[in-house]
């Protein structure tokens, strides 16, 4: 990510798989979740597309048969930050491994009408941004991709994406948006309540026994 | 004025932050051996120990083989790279003195079947664990839901979740059902109605007459599957049979439970309460459902005609076009006219007593088709193994041709040996039909265990009554 006067900036090609509903699974097939590492799973991003060959955790993109028409296979895309989509990204199952493995491959963003709840939720922790936009805005996209190379400037202190003269603003709350600039630990804010969390339990285990047993 | 949810979020609310979001105290939190030891990780990292011990149940489930007989431990797992995980979640579990039940204990399962039925899970808690479907308590009256792996990490440390609100959306099923239409049939429908982001942002309340006809297990596939809608809370008000129910697994001394049972008999939305959506279902109209495509939403009756992208409107066509691809569906016009080549009977939607009875009441006496090349039934614990042994429903399973396995998740992901080969159609009574869920090119189709279990013995989709 870089910066301006005006704010952090994430810009440049924007990679788009056109379909609805692209679960966890697709982001990140289970056979990858063996791993106990946090980092390293970038060469495992949309596998069951990226590849024509069933993978194995530890077999590297060197090894495997690669669909030369997946697009992030394709220059320039192969090195976008932003990843453009439609309904519903991120369905499916809790695995922060589908973030980790954008985060690892390079996105910082993605843009799409909407995401599943548990994705959007573990996106922020791990600095990827998830931009959600309505329907007319993510087809007006679509079509610029169909036209052209499509490079897109995404500010995050404005919440607005950029692109030539036109200007599409997004929401998000600051918080999230703070987690991403700051790179916030969320352990670290939650302890110091700490002494309300024990004021809290202390009462709890008074008035509901049973839940302490 | 109140929704259950409400009462469950005002019960557990810390402190509201400055950023807005709010800090619930967790009562219960079950871990597993994939989404744990990055959170294990960072928990010593930061030379911080689990706020509260006895709050921590684990178990392995996802990546343990179903073939393991007697005298097997963590280390007699051949796959490498799975053991590894597993005796990860061993050394974590005894490093920090969290409650295991391991791969050795007979009470080891799928970790959705075994938290209610070891009486973990009881009304009004919140629970979370590092996997979607911990929806699945809320079918106790639980606020329930399904997180990532910091947010683990961030619950050993703090025994809170930090969370905004969510909105409030009840689901009321009313009617009767026909003799082999399930709760999985239900929410099947009802996820076929509105989609698999039709609940994103709301917890949803499962309700009306239907749910109160239903057991506490059928209530469990119902909650279970509220992620597939876009949910990560389902809930269900405790009743007489949740409370009988949970009695009969309690640990707790008689006047704690009575004690409890008095708070828990308050777990209800109040008449008046506001929903941010309402949904009304008659259920008396749905047949059995299976899913077609790649996603849990393209769901029909069993006799429908599947769709074209020529019936489809636009918006959709690409979907169907997709999906009708990788599920090899050419010149098939219906559900039956597709040859299945295996079957799973298991996973944290269908893997409890009541499902192996229905699938074995109709396998009984017969003989799988000869098209299917292998049918599994995978209990969902120790317990439910035990228990349907001694029912004598491994043997109906076994003399019809299936395999009686030993617990955990299995074919429901393939994170084990359990896996489809590339092009094999299975009829599953998972939750996912995703492209590449059961194994790299497998071709799933989601059902109840009914349906399951007559495909297993007619080799296709049908009419259940007809057996």
């Amino acid at each position: 990510m870089k910066s301006n006067s005006e704010g952090l900036i994430i810009d440049g090609v924007v990679a788009y798989i056109d379909r609805d509903n692209i679960d966890t699974d697709q982001i990140i097939p289970t056979e990858y979740l063996k791993s106990i590492k946090k980092f390293g799973f970038e060469d495992y991003l949309f596998d069951g597309w990226r590849y024509k060959d069933d993978g194995k955790l530890g077999v590297t993109k060197d090894e495997r048969v690669i669909d030369e028409n997946f697009i992030l296979n394709k220059n320039p895309f192969n090195e976008s930050k932003i990843l453009l989509t439609r309904d519903n990204f991120g369905c499916g199952s809790s695995r922060e491994h589908a973030v980790w493995a954008l985060r690892d491959f390079g996105i910082k963003a993605v843009i799409a009408s909407s995401f599943g709840d548990i994705f959007y939720n573990n996106s922020f922790k791990n600095g990827v941004l998830p931009v959600m936009l309505e329907k007319k805005e993510i087809d007006f996209l679509f079509d610029q991709t169909q036209q052209k190379v499509l490079e897109l400037s995404i500010n995050l202190q404005k919440k607005e994406i950029n692109y030539g003269e036109k200007t599409i603003s997004f929401n998000v709350e600051n918080h999230l948006i703070d987690r991403i600039i700051y790179g916030l630990d969320d352990v670290d804010i939650t302890l110091k309540e700490k002494d309300k969390i024990l004021d809290f339990e202390r009462t709890r285990i008074e008035e509901r026994p049973w839940i302490f047993k | 004025m109140k929704t259950l949810y409400d009462k469950l979020w005002e019960e557990h609310h810390v402190t509201q932050l400055d950023s807005g979001e709010s800090l619930l105290y967790i009562d219960r939190h079950y871990l597993h051996e994939v989404t744990s030891p990055q959170a294990f990780e960072g928990l010593i990292k930061k030379n911080l120990k689990p706020w509260r011990l006895n709050a921590n149940i684990a178990t392995p489930d996802h990546n343990v083989p179903t073939t393991r007989g007697n005298n097997f431990n963590s280390e007699s797992i051949t796959d490498e790279i799975s053991k590894i995980q597993v005796v990860e979640l061993d050394k974590n579990c005894n490093k920090f003195g969290i409650k295991q039940f391991d791969i050795e204990s007979n009470k080891q399962g799928i970790v959705h079947v075994i938290g209610p039925e070891l009486g973990f899970t009881i009304p009004g808690m919140t629970i979370v664990c590092g996997d979607s479907h911990t929806s699945t308590h809320g079918a106790l009256g639980c606020l329930a839901m399904g997180i990532g792996t910091s947010e683990v990490e961030h619950v050993l440390a703090t025994q809170c979740l930090k969370v905004s609100k969510l909105k409030n959306m009840n689901v009321r099923f009313e009617g009767e059902v026909d003799e082999h239409v399930s709760s999985k049939d239900i929410v099947l429908y009802l996820i076929g109605q509105i989609g698999t982001a039709g609940g994103t942002g709301y917890a949803i309340e499962f309700s009306g007459s239907y749910i109160s006809s239903i057991s506490v297990e059928g209530r469990m596939t119902i909650c279970n599957m509220a992620i597939e809608a876009g949910a990560k809370v389902g809930l269900i008000a405790p009743d007489n049979k949740t409370i009988e129910y949970v009695k009969s697994k309690s640990f707790l001394d008689d006047d704690t439970f009575n004690q409890a049972k008095e708070y828990w008999k308050t777990l209800k939305s109040d008449d008046d309460a506001k929903f941010d959506k309402e949904i009304t279902i008659d259920v008396s109209k749905i047949k059995p459902q299976v899913t077609w495509g790649t996603s849990p939403e393209m769901v029909l009756n069993y006799d429908e005609p599947i769709p074209t992208v020529f019936d489809t409107k636009d918006e959709n066509k690409k979907n169907v076009e997709l999906a009708r691809d990788y599920m090899g569906i050419e010149n098939e016009t219906k559900l039956s006219d597709l040859t299945f080549d295996k079957v799973f009977i298991g996973s944290c939607t269908n893997s409890r007593i009541e499902d192996l009875r229905q699938a074995a009441e109709i396998v009984k006496g017969k003989t799988i088709a000869s098209n299917i090349s292998e049918a599994i039934v995978v209990p969902g614990s120790g317990l439910v193994k035990e228990q349907a042994e001694n029912e004598g429903l491994d043997k109906v399973f076994t003399d019809a041709g299936f395999i009686w396995r030993d617990p955990g998740c299995s074919m429901c992901l393939g994170m084990n040996p359990d896996q489809l080969k590339p092009y094999e159609r299975c009829a599953s009574t998972s939750n996912r039909n995703f492209e590449g869920r059961q194994g790299y090119l497998g071709r799933t189709h989601l059902m109840s265990p009914i349906m399951a279990a007559y495909t297993a013995i007619n080799g296709t989709i049908g009419d259940p009554d007809e057996i």
